[in-house]
């Protein structure tokens, strides 16, 4: 893992590291050399790691107050926000803290989209990383049918339902998910127990996908190998950790503001209505985080077919290494390639959008045609495009991203002349 | 790239605003509410009558399940003295028991206890109002996507019905309600009660009153979590600052801008 040799300076620390080198770990992780021209979208793999902490040291409180069980779920959840001491606070944090960790999780997706972090050598990173977001919207999804108000009850019925649509075994498979022949407390306490495990389940693929990026290191924006260490990169401590740190901060700001603020915004009132098998909500819709998908599901008639896209839509992403057959990693010097992707983040607005709305009529009919707007961009735009598009020259160092430099790298290297 | 960005962004938005116009929203009236906002906190006054309009009109079918006497001497709620919640619990009885002789009996509710149900069940509850359920208060305010102007709306929303709407025995029509049908009929009209504090009882002041009331109901600690949000919001920013400068120091070493 670590380039060169370290060994602790006392005799104890020589003791213990020669036993368990944990020291050595520590050492590597604060010398891990990052390219120093990182920009400020490669801050959201640290504030992801505090959103997962955040979530699973909250989740453990709720867990202490919260009652599994359908009869007294909901009350359970009113007791921790009203007598529960900061009950208010730790739900309020848990479940802001889901829509923080999405918001953080698709801006480091995208990221990684343009500037093409996902291609050699850091597939293995890339397909964890699809892993840990499948197991974060299982996480997601279950966790929001625990309050068991309205949406939560008729969301899962809705998602549960969906495995019905797989031939022969579909309703078998979906008795044995609900432990019963509906949506009822089975359900509740088996969920319960999923979203109680699952964090930790990411939090150990956190570890793999960390460990999986140290093997090459960071991307940067050029998208270019560096040299490591090397003039190219500054050690993970101070440089990055300060950095991390500032973008963290400014990250709280905006989830203090929804937390103390408007802590309601990002749900959906019928949630605090309690379940009512006998009451369907007038327009059942998930969180906003998985709207797209919702999108996607039902702008397909069929309902295998609409559960095939809809898995297809996430599954697509892990085959992306190969998808993108262009040599170029920074969209950055592929001026086409730029422009798909402005396309496909609208695309997934678009998406998004369509999904909280009634799918009917003109509704429908975009979901569709953006739903085949985003099969087409990773399916035959992405593998064309490595073939056909001229690309920029790439920058031999980071340092000198173009023969001669920017405008930007003389006024740097100015400034180090007159230091010197 | 730029260009084809904005272009899309236009797009976007006036798709949005076409399908936004489509979809015809109904306009609640406004009010100036004194919990919105960084500092917002709840009117004492307006809590108190609340509670009176709560307790004298809506207690006869809706119940607040969640909320005990003692709510009502908290900080932060209408913060009645204790002496006034006790008495106010005391006016309710409650069934305890059972007893050493294992039998139930009532007695006077104590601050401890859940606010009385006006009905034993649910069911009770549907066969005492036509078959419709009046929903459970305490958290209605958050469990309606209007929130406090819908219900403030729906309140002075009555309304005769438009030609063309014929309206079921024991169906009113109401501007705000999902479909203009409701089954509850207009709950107030001026001087159904009587305010101790002078205040003029009109429906406008009764429906500010309880709404309050309900927000409060629905989100016990509103002001302690404006305050505290107030506070971690200036910390974290004040933080950031020196953590900028820190930032800056430390990377002036490098010549890469951060």
């Amino acid at each position: 893992m670590s380039d060169h040799e370290y060994t602790p300076k006392s005799n104890l620390g020589k003791w213990f590291n020669d036993r368990l080198p944990l020291l050595s770990l520590a050492n590597h992780l604060t010398d891990y050399p990052t390219p120093k021209n990182l920009n400020y979208w490669w801050t959201f793999g640290g504030i992801l790691t505090f959103c997962l902490i955040t979530q699973i040291v909250t989740g453990l409180t709720l867990a202490m107050h919260y009652i599994a069980h359908a009869d007294m779920a909901f009350d359970s959840v009113e007791h921790i926000m009203r007598d529960v001491n900061y009950g208010w606070l730790i739900r309020y944090i848990h479940a802001n803290g889901a829509s923080m960790f999405f918001l953080a999780v698709y801006i480091h997706i995208f990221r990684s989209l343009f500037y093409g972090s996902y291609k050699a050598p850091r597939e293995i990173i890339w397909i964890i990383g699809i892993i840990i977001y499948l197991l974060m919207m299982a996480a997601a999804f279950m966790g929001y049918v625990l309050p068991w108000g309205q949406m939560s009850f008729w969301g899962a019925t809705v998602i549960t339902n969906l495995f019905s649509a797989i031939p022969l075994v579909g309703e078998g498979i979906v008795t044995w998910l609900w432990g019963g022949y509906s949506v009822d407390n089975p359900t509740l306490t088996r969920f319960f127990t999923l979203h109680y495990l699952i964090p930790f389940l990411i939090l150990g693929l956190v570890v793999l996908h960390i460990w999986a990026l140290h093997v090459p290191g960071n991307n940067n924006p050029v998208g270019i190998d560096i040299k490591k260490p090397s003039k190219d990169t500054v050690p993970f401590h101070p440089y990055i950790v300060i950095k991390d740190g500032f973008a963290l901060l400014m990250f709280m700001i905006v989830f203090a503001f929804f937390v103390f603020y408007t802590p309601n915004i990002l749900g959906h009132a019928d949630n605090y209505i309690e379940a009512d098998p006998l009451v369907t909500p007038a327009h059942i819709v998930p969180e906003w985080y998985l709207l797209p998908f919702y999108a996607i599901l039902r702008s397909v008639p069929d309902k295998l077919l609409g559960v095939v896209a809809m898995l297809s839509a996430i599954l697509i992403l892990a085959a992306l290494p190969w998808l993108d057959t262009s040599k170029i990693r920074s969209a950055v010097f592929r001026p086409l390639y730029k422009q798909f992707y402005w396309i496909l983040v609208a695309d997934v607005l678009i998406l998004g959008y369509v999904g909280a709305m009634p799918a009917e009529g003109l509704y429908l009919l975009i979901a569709r045609v953006a739903t085949a707007y985003y099969f087409l961009h990773f399916l035959v735009i992405l593998p064309v495009l490595g073939f056909k598009e001229k690309t920029l020259p790439i920058p031999l160092s980071i340092t000198e991203p173009v023969l001669g430099g920017s405008a930007n790298m003389a006024a740097a290297r100015n400034r180090e002349s007159l230091k010197n | 790239m730029k260009n084809l960005f904005k272009i899309l962004l236009v797009l976007l938005f006036t798709l949005n605003f076409t399908l936004l116009k489509s979809a015809e929203k109904v306009e609640y009236l406004k009010t100036d509410w004194s919990f919105k906002g960084l500092f917002g906190k709840f009117d004492r006054g307006a809590l108190q009558r609340g509670y009176q309009v709560y307790t004298e009109v809506c207690a006869s079918c809706h119940s607040m399940k969640y909320l005990s006497y003692r709510n009502l001497a908290e900080k932060g709620g209408p913060e009645f003295t204790e002496l006034e919640a006790k008495a106010i619990a005391a006016s309710f009885e409650v069934t305890d028991g059972p007893n050493t002789d294992g039998e139930m009996f009532t007695r006077p509710a104590k601050l401890s206890d859940k606010f009385v149900m006006p009905y034993e069940n649910v069911e009770a509850a549907k066969a005492a109002n036509g078959g419709a359920y009046p929903p459970d208060m305490s958290v209605l305010i958050k469990a309606r996507g209007g929130g406090a102007d819908y219900i403030y709306s729906l309140l002075q929303g009555y309304d005769e019905p438009p030609v063309g709407i014929t309206l079921d025995d024991g169906v009113y029509y109401n501007k705000y309600m999902y479909g203009n049908k409701i089954k509850m009929s207009a709950p107030l009209s001026d001087g159904i009660v009587e305010y101790s504090d002078g205040t003029q009882a009109s429906v406008q002041q009764m429906s500010k009153d309880v709404t309050t009331f309900l927000m409060w109901a629905a989100e016990p600690h509103l002001e302690a979590r404006h305050q505290m949000g107030f506070k971690a919001i200036v910390y974290l920013i004040i933080l950031t600052v020196l953590v900028y400068f820190s930032m800056k120091k430390i990377w002036s070493r490098v010549e890469t801008e951060v």
